[in-house]
Order: structure tokens, then C-alpha cells, then sequence
């Protein structure tokens, strides 16, 4: 039986730094005097965010740095209390039942936090004892996990030498040790080789098949494109759009995004683009124009005449398919990457 | 409670403990034994101090080693894994109550200070020799060395919870260095009768209780605090100490 994880109206206001993990851009500031008339600064990092993850589904919360997404996960996992709402893993309320929840979770933070004294075999092992695993077991899913992550040669060295990419290997390794029905991934494959992240995405794929429920939160649209079943977009702690991949990218006007510039006037032009056949909204920036249309590269002649017509002359165009990063930059104007 | 959780993560810091050992030992004995030389055997044989001064020194010598081991055996580690490692993390999602870890902490920095204690008195006694060490009161002496063991982890739990990494130096420069020089280790509190504000004061430090305490029923000859207020204002310390502890932790381990 699957484990769904649900999410009622989190809010979380900071009234000193946030976690180390969850970066520091995007939150908006807000200066309060305390009773004292201290100055202090408050960072609302989440604002009335709902979510229901289904049981067995890989659930993204895909959002620029500074989103919302660590604190999203910080909550979820017992480790930041919420200002409001509430959280369920299951039917345990993370909050007042927090040794139950734990015991439905593994987690992998943002920042690898490796225990620096042990060895990576070491680190496994006792992260078992820790969930009351006895020694043979955990013996025995220790020297599986360390050879499906490729990290048998290293087991018995000491963590502090190892790489940014194992210890991120490992960090997973030990969240899925004690075989949680929920298993949580901060930024799963950041500082991960291409190599590397590709063995990650078969081993979620996998774990998912034997019917785990996993939140991922990635800033990488292809990930989430590959990885989830369905992805919230969250920014600046708020649910912008939510849905299967698929039906995110169908959202965006068009589907198509087709990025243009022009020298010469455009009286217009906006008015005569709009007009051809396909063409769902036009953004007028400057010189620069975005349209969103059901198709790309058929649309170009159109446009070049479009173009002439108005007396214009078109300089640069790019093409950019149905993809989340068009469905995030309509959402909210600005690239993922930004 | 979930004792298989609990015991695992005593069985980790004991590995770690054993991983360490030579520099544990190390840190431990080397200090408390420099100070035994140098003012046990050159100080009183050159007869720059009394020879019956090494029968106030070597209780003393006991206390600031238990009271430090425990303290720096819980403060130090946690205030590194809470902060630059974050390694603290793992534990904190175990099965069991986050209080939980920090009372393991706090029984792992007392079973260190135990050993610490029970190291250094024999190695002192003979660097010393010829001390006559009373034990007539076996029990009131265990009492007071429980009770000091986790005074000093209780203490490492406080501090390590509420010191940033950044703050190190100053938590030995302004915290640990007037503790232990006002600590009443190496001289009896009754000498302080001649600065009757500073004798007042030097009560708040729990380092004088250990001291005294240990004085009080080790060699019972020389001034020292009744054992009975001695083990009133210790377990009074005591409960202080575990409660803000545990307080200073909730705050670190969650935001």
C-alpha cells in the first residue's frame, strides 16, 4: 500500500535567515519592529501552499531558488514548523506525530550531511540501526545499495574525501536504507555528472515502480519533464500551476513559443500578427516581440510577410517547443533561470 | 521511547569514541597532568608550596577534568554537526523524539567524564604520591560524581547548543578559562575569605561545587563546603542545566 503525502495551506514566516539550503533569492522581505522596537526582518518563505502528492506518484515541485521548495520539504519532514497549516505523511500529522511520520520517510537534503566520522558502510549501517534493523539485514542492504550506486571500491574509507557526486550517491543510498514508503529529494541531481543523474533518474524510476511515493523539487525542467507524474510550480511560496507535464505544457497558449525581433517600424505589426492563423497571444516588448502560436517553424513565411507589410524587417527568431520553462515564464514573466 | 533507536545512537558515538582514541586520551590526561607535575612535585618540592597542597590539588585536579571532558565531549561535536556539517541531520529523522538524542548526548558525555575521572586520579595520585585519600564515604562520593558527570554533559549540551562555530574561541577565552580559574580546583573556597564579594560570587560557577565536593569526601581534613549543601545546589544544577539544554536543542534542531 502506497503512502500520499498532503499539504493544507503551509505558511512559514522566518524571522531570522532561513535554512542554509533554501537560498536566499526570491523571498520577500519585510521589515517589523518588535516589541522592543527592534528592527527585525521577516522572510515569508511559504504563503498558503496546499498540495495532495497521491500515493505511488513522483510528485515535482519545480520553482526558481528561493521559492519555497526546501521549506515545502523542511515541513513535510518534521524538520521546520510550520507559521500555519498543517502536513500529513499518510494519516500522521507531521507535526504532533513526528516519530510515525518518520518512520513512513527517507530524506535527502539539498546540502549533503554525511555523518563525517563513519565510513560510507559505516554511514549505512547505522542509519538501519537507527529504524531497528537487525545487523544481518542491514549488513546485507548496505553492500546492495553501495553496489547499485557504484560506491563498493570507497565503502570503507571515511566520507570526508569523497566527491561532491558520491556524496550525493550515498546520501541517497542512506534515505532509502530502512525501504521508506515516502521518499523525499531536494535537488536530487544538482552537481550531479550527466552520467551520473541518468543512473539517479533509473534508480527513482525504479523505486517508484515498487510502488514508492517520491517529492522531488528540481529547478531543471527536464528532470521534472522526465521524472514526475505531475509538477507544482511554486514561486515566491505560492501554487502558480499544477499538473501532469503534458497537461502544464498544453496549458500555455499556443504551446509553441516563438521569440522575434525586428528592426525597422512596427505600426502595426502586433495587430497583424495576432491575425494569422494559429497565433493565440502576442507580446509586444521593444523591438522584441513573444508569440505564443500552435506550431513553429510553418509559422515563419507568415510572419516574414506580416513583417514586410508593416514595413519591417525580421532579424532573429527562436523557436522554443511546449516545454515547462515557456509554461513558467508565461506564469510569471521571468525564466526559471533567472 | 524507542530504545533500539536510542542504543544505536550510543553505539555510533561509541565507535566514533573508539575511532578517537588516542587523541581523546591525549586531550583528556595531558593538561590535568601538566598542572599535577608543575604544582603537585616542582611547586611543593621546591618548597615553593606547602607539601600538604597536593591533598587540596588533587580533588580539584579531578573536578576540572571531569567537568571539562564532559563538557567539551558534548559541546564540541555538537556544535559542529549542527552547523558546518549538518551531519546532526540523519539522527534528527530517526524514529524517535528529537529530546531523545540529546539525552544520549548528555549519556555519552557523562560515561566520558566518568572515564576521564576514573583515569585521572590514579595517574595523579602517583604522579603526586603520598596522598591519603579517605573513602570512608563511598557513597556520598558516588553520589557527588554522578551528579558531577552530568553537571559537566548537561553543561556541553547548554553551550554546544547555544555557541556558533565562529564563537569557539570566545566560549573558552570568556566562558571555560574564568570557570575553571574561579572553579575553586586549585585552591579551597574557604582561602577566598578575604575577597567576600568574589567568595559570593564564585558560587553561581558549578565548578566549585565539583571541587569542594569532591574535597569533601576524598580529603575530608581540608575546609570545604558541607557535602550536603554540596549535593543540593549540584542537583539543583543539574535539573537547570538538562531543562535549558533541551531547550537550547528544540531550538537548533528545528526552525
Amino acid at each position: 500500500m502506497g503512502v500520499g503525502v498532503r499539504a493544507q495551506e503551509l505558511r512559514k514566516v522566518y524571522s531570522s535567515p532561513p535554512p542554509m539550503a533554501a537560498g536566499s533569492a526570491g523571498f520577500s522581505f519585510t521589515a517589523v519592529r518588535g516589541p522592543k522596537g527592534k528592527q527585525k526582518t521577516e522572510i515569508v518563505a511559504l504563503d498558503g501552499l496546499s498540495l495532495d502528492v497521491r500515493a505511488g506518484e513522483v510528485f515535482g515541485l519545480l520553482g526558481p531558488n528561493g521559492a519555497g521548495k526546501t521549506t515545502t520539504v523542511g515541513i513535510l519532514t518534521t524538520r521546520v514548523k510550520p507559521t500555519n497549516g498543517s502536513a500529513w505523511i499518510g494519516e500522521y500529522d507531521v507535526w504532533r506525530e513526528q516519530v510515525a511520520a518518520k518512520r513512513l520517510i527517507g530524506v535527502v537534503q539539498q546540502r549533503p550531511n554525511l555523518d563525517f566520522s563513519l565510513t560510507a558502510r559505516e554511514i549505512l549501517e547505522f542509519h538501519a540501526a537507527y529504524f531497528g534493523i537487525g545487523r544481518v539485514e542491514r549488513t546485507r542492504v548496505a553492500a546492495e545499495l553501495l553496489e547499485r550506486f557504484q560506491l563498493t571500491e570507497r565503502a570503507d574509507q571515511m566520507v570526508r574525501g569523497f566527491s561532491g557526486g558520491m556524496m550525493q550517491r550515498l546520501s541517497i543510498a542512506r534515505a532509502m536504507m530502512h525501504d521508506p514508503k515516502v521518499l523525499f529529494l531536494d535537488e536530487p541531481s544538482a552537481g550531479l555528472d550527466p552520467q551520473t543523474r541518468l543512473l539517479l533518474w533509473d534508480i527513482i524510476r525504479e523505486y517508484n515502480r515498487a510502488g514508492k511515493t517520491i517529492l522531488l523539487t528540481t529547478h531543471n525542467m527536464e528532470e521534472a519533464d522526465a521524472l514526475c507524474h505531475r509538477i507544482a510550480i511554486v514561486d515566491h511560496g505560492k501554487l502558480i500551476a499544477l499538473g501532469s507535464p503534458a497537461d502544464l505544457k498544453a496549458s500555455i497558449p499556443g504551446g509553441y513559443l516563438l521569440r522575434l525581433r525586428f528592426t525597422g517600424p512596427a505600426d502595426g505589426l502586433a495587430g497583424r500578427l495576432r491575425e494569422l492563423a494559429g497565433v493565440s497571444e502576442v507580446n509586444v516588448s521593444g523591438p522584441s516581440v513573444d508569440l505564443y502560436a500552435d506550431r513553429g517553424g510553418p509559422l515563419a513565411p507568415a510572419i516574414v510577410t506580416a513583417a514586410s507589410a508593416a514595413g519591417a524587417e525580421l532579424c532573429d527568431v527562436h523557436i522554443s517547443e511546449p516545454s515547462l520553462e515557456n509554461l513558467f515564464l508565461h506564469h510569471t514573466g521571468r525564466s526559471l533561470r533567472d | 521511547m524507542n530504545w533500539k533507536t536510542f542504543r544505536a545512537m550510543l553505539a555510533r558515538d561509541a565507535h566514533v569514541a573508539r575511532r578517537n582514541f588516542i587523541p581523546m586520551v591525549l586531550q583528556t590526561m595531558l593538561q590535568p597532568m601538566l598542572f599535577t607535575f608543575v604544582f603537585g612535585q616542582v611547586m611543593t618540592r621546591s618548597g615553593m608550596m606547602a607539601s600538604s597542597y597536593k591533598m587540596i590539588l588533587l580533588p580539584g585536579i579531578m573536578a576540572v577534568s571531569m567537568v571539562m571532558t564532559g563538557i567539551m565531549g558534548v559541546a564540541m561535536p555538537l556544535i559542529g554537526e549542527f552547523q558546518f556539517t549538518r551531519e546532526i541531520e540523519d539522527r534528527l529523522l530517526a524514529p524517535i523524539k528529537i529530546e531523545w538524542l540529546a539525552v544520549e548526548k548528555v549519556v555519552a558525555g557523562m560515561v566520558q567524564s566518568l572515564a576521564s575521572g576514573a583515569v585521572v586520579v590514579p595517574a595523579a595520585w602517583l604522579v603526586l604520591g603520598n596522598v591519603e585519600l579517605s573513602f570512608a564515604n563511598a557513597w556520598m562520593f558516588a553520589v557527588i560524581v554522578m551528579l558531577v558527570a552530568l553537571l559537566s554533559a548537561a553543561g556541553g549540551l547548554t553551550l554546544g547548543c547555544s555557541v556558533g562555530q565562529t564563537q569557539v574561541g570566545l566560549l573558552f577565552s570568556l566562558v571555560l578559562a574564568p570557570m575553571i580559574m574561579f572553579g575553586c580546583a586549585y585552591y579551597p573556597w574557604s582561602s577566598l575569605a578575604s575577597y567576600p564579594i568574589l567568595q559570593k560570587l564564585v558560587l553561581v560557577n558549578p565548578l566549585v561545587y565539583a571541587s569542594e565536593g569532591l574535597r569533601g569526601t576524598l580529603v575530608p581534613d581540608v575546609p570545604h563546603i558541607s557535602v550536603a549543601v554540596v549535593i543540593a545546589a549540584l542537583a539543583a544544577m543539574d535539573v537547570a542545566l538538562v531543562l535549558l539544554g533541551l531547550k537550547q536543542f528544540r531550538g537548533k534542531a528545528m526552525s
